[in-house]
């Protein structure tokens, strides 16, 4: 199907981009991997579109005292390849393997993929495994979130009206793993694990498995594979898709929990 | 309404400048405006990888960018790159190997296969189906189209 018509306008400033974006019926674009299918199957309907990829400032990886920054306009092929992130975010480096395929890795964003908030996708599991800090800019300010305060609901997030995702912040953790079970690679996840090891403990986060990224806080806390699958129960109620039942998704993340569990386990 | 955008971006080697619509994505303005129809559209939301082609160096979804973000883009197409005899020893390799049947995704697995070959990467075929994951051929059951990357691989 072919995009119904709309305005388009490309953003030199961020200045330019918070007074386009405050206009009616404004949407952003990034890399558009998701935006623009959405728009030619007719599911969107902006009256303009802001297109900020020009904002270059808003694709640097660097390291800072919280953490490794990655920008919001870091596209999935610049975080595969960067040294940086496999050395100070490895789990997003294990993650990005999973996101899509070659030609689209070039163009779709780390921003875009958290603000659009796909519960089946990768970022928004890694970013709640790690409680990474959301960086929300505005043109009074900066607001941070954390990603357990992030994602409200299915495609939903804290991010408010005239506010534009501008970069991520991730913690160092002692040891972390990323899994993911789909049915052809990069495509979504049919089930998705990422789990990280820090001085305050584990954190599991699932993606595939709920209407956002879900945490496993009981699983989580168990000292044995044995208990921590019967507690995943209590955790995930994962919804059905159009071919796995919930059961399936279930008992697919018990699976994953038990590969990864030689990682979240091993003593110090 | 009319929201045209004066756009001007570089397509296998020539400069064009034209009013663009911004609903219309860069496949659509390649075949319907410059007769450019070796990009071919399949589903026209990102999944088939028919669209293949080739902006500032890099391979992406022809149907996933708008034309207007084209605008001082370098832009190459299997019509590009077939006349700078880029892809000859993939398209020898493709024949030889009855790497195709009907064709239809034929230029956008060239596009995502010479991306490949051009890495100078070394790739097992394991690799080589995952590099051309994004790619559907409904003919061949992908066999014939890896062997002849494979092949063409080895030839360095």
């Amino acid at each position: 199907m072919k995009a119904p018509s709309f305005a388009y306008a490309k953003a030199k400033s961020l200045a330019e981009a918070f007074d386009l974006i405050g206009r009616p019926g404004a949407k952003i674009l990034a890399g558009g991997q998701s935006l623009i299918p959405s728009l030619n199957m007719r599911l969107a309907h902006p009256d303009l579109l802001v297109d900020i990829t020009g904002l270059r400032d808003l694709a640097a990886i660097e390291m800072k005292p919280a953490g490794l920054c990655i920008g919001a306009l870091a596209t999935h092929s610049q975080i595969a390849r960067s040294e940086l992130v496999a050395r100070h975010a490895p789990l997003m480096a294990e993650a990005v393997k999973h996101v899509a395929h070659p030609a689209i890795r070039n163009r779709g964003t780390l921003g875009g993929s958290l603000a659009l908030a796909d519960p089946a996708a990768e970022y928004p599991a890694v970013a709640l495994a790690l409680n990474a800090t959301i960086v929300l800019a505005h043109r009074r300010g900066e607001r941070r979130v954390s990603a357990e305060h992030f994602f409200k609901g299915l495609f939903d997030t804290d991010i408010r009206p005239g506010e534009l995702l501008a970069a991520v912040e991730f913690p160092q953790v002692e040891r972390c793993v990323f899994l993911e079970l789909a049915r052809r690679q990069g495509d979504y996840a049919i089930i998705g694990l990422a789990g990280v090891v820090s001085a305050s403990g584990k954190r599991i986060a699932f993606c595939g498995a709920g209407g956002t990224p879900v945490l496993a806080p009981r699983a989580a806390k168990e000292s044995t594979l044995e208990a921590a699958q019967r507690a995943l129960e209590k955790d995930l109620q994962p919804p059905a898709d159009l071919y796995h039942s919930s059961a399936t998704k279930l008992h697919l993340a018990k699976v994953l929990l038990s590969r990864a569990w030689n990682t979240l386990s091993k003593p110090h | 309404m009319e929201h045209a955008l004066e756009t001007t971006l570089t397509v296998n080697g020539q400069k064009v400048t034209r009013r663009i619509e911004p609903r219309q994505h860069l496949v659509d303005f390649l075949r319907e405006e410059l007769g450019l129809t070796g990009s071919h559209i399949g589903c026209e939301h990102g999944v088939c990888g028919a669209c293949t082609i080739r902006v500032n160096g890099e391979i992406v979804r022809g149907c996933l960018m708008l034309a207007v973000q084209a605008d001082g883009c370098t832009v190459e197409t299997i019509e590009g790159l077939t006349d700078s005899r880029e892809l000859e020893k993939l398209q020898k390799a493709f024949h030889e190997h009855n790497a195709l049947q009907c064709g239809f995704c034929t230029p956008g697995m060239l596009m995502a296969a010479q991306d490949l070959v051009r890495s100078g990467k070394k790739a097992s075929r394991e690799e080589i189906r995952e590099h051309i994951s994004g790619n559907y051929c409904r003919c061949t059951g992908y066999q014939s189209i890896v062997d002849a990357i494979e092949e063409t691989l080895g030839q360095g």
